[in-house]
């Protein structure tokens, strides 16, 4: 006998998820799920991004990673609530992980969550946090072809931080190949050119991060 | 390396169906895929070969249907089935391409004893 189904597998993260987005809501948080390869940049672009709105946001983080506390650590030295996640051997972060780490922040006093998630680009584009954003930070040594090779990472996202544009005078990375690409699998992608080292381009990205948090 | 995260919540899907149905045996499992999802077939039926031990699905066969990445162009509404690398418009050569399919993940069937 045959019966029919048609159920989403992902069903069930995405009603966690439903619940982190109520959550959050409630307290008026705003949440952006940040991914990228292992390397890109993703804790530096935190830790750039509470600097840059220091005085202006309260931010709380959430770590990923598959081991370790290192990344909480550094993010901690900023004077900024955080809680790390270990998914011990899983490849993303999962919407219960992320509720337990909310119950365990200071929600009534954060503006902004950053969670940074784990080192990987392909699958935390299927897991959906409860977030309100996507991001994507790509790096310039990396390469140019990425675009190519994890399309549904590039489609899913709403900005995509292009990070060590300091190094662009030393790798092979055609910047206007990069950006016509990114446009074509994700028409509505914002992209920031930024490098973490020299602090350049992190303005424009952190004032655009304010915008959408009023837009909500 | 996400298969298997994937492969408990189809399981647990099916489990549930089965459950509700009185059903003694879980025989096949029809699956729909999206192309872009890049879940592994392989991988998936690896998992489910584990995960199933002990339950009425255990030994149940995978089957999946596999759809493409289909796309629509923006500029004039042509639809089409997106290649691998340059997603450009065959009819107007347009740049700005919606994707319509390819991130399906759904278990469509189970058939049951």
């Amino acid at each position: 006998m045959e019966i029919k189904v048609l159920k989403d597998i992902l069903g069930a993260n995405d009603q966690i998820a439903a619940k982190n987005r109520e959550l959050m809501a409630k307290h008026e948080v705003f949440a952006v799920n940040i991914m990228a390869s292992p390397g890109a940049g993703k804790t530096s672009v935190v830790l750039q991004t509470i600097r840059a709105l220091k005085g202006k946001t309260r931010i709380g983080v959430i770590e990923g990673d598959i081991a370790s506390s290192i990344d909480a650590e550094t993010v901690a030295k900023e004077g900024v609530p955080v809680v790390q996640i270990n998914t011990g051997g899983e490849c993303h972060l999962e919407s219960f992980q992320i509720q337990n780490a909310l119950n365990n922040l200071p929600l009534p006093d954060i503006d902004l969550m950053l969670i940074e998630n784990v080192g990987n680009l392909v699958c935390p584009a299927e897991f959906s946090i409860g977030e309100d954003l996507k991001v994507l930070i790509a790096s310039v040594p990396e390469g140019d072809d990425k675009p190519y090779k994890y399309p549904l990472m590039f489609n899913t996202v709403d900005a995509i931080v292009l990070n060590k544009i300091d190094l662009l005078p030393y790798v092979k990375f055609d910047l206007d190949g990069f950006t016509k690409t990114v446009k074509t699998i994700n028409p509505k992608v914002e992209l920031f050119k930024v490098s973490c080292t020299t602090g350049e381009g992190i303005q424009p990205w952190a004032k655009w991060l304010q915008a959408q948090m009023k837009r909500k | 390396m996400h298969e298997l995260s994937i492969t408990q919540s189809m399981l647990e899907i099916v489990l549930k169906q089965a459950e509700k149905a009185k059903s003694k045996k879980v025989t096949k499992i029809n699956l729909i895929i999206g192309e872009m999802t890049g879940v592994v077939s392989d991988s998936v039926q690896f998992y489910l070969d584990i995960l199933t031990k002990d339950t009425i699905a255990e030994g149940a066969q995978v089957s999946f249907t596999l759809v493409p990445s289909q796309g629509k162009c923006r500029q004039c509404n042509q639809a089409f089935t997106l290649p691998e690398f340059d997603w450009t418009c065959p009819n107007c050569q347009g740049k700005i391409i919606d994707v319509t399919s390819g991130k399906e993940l759904f278990v469509e069937s189970i058939e049951v004893e």
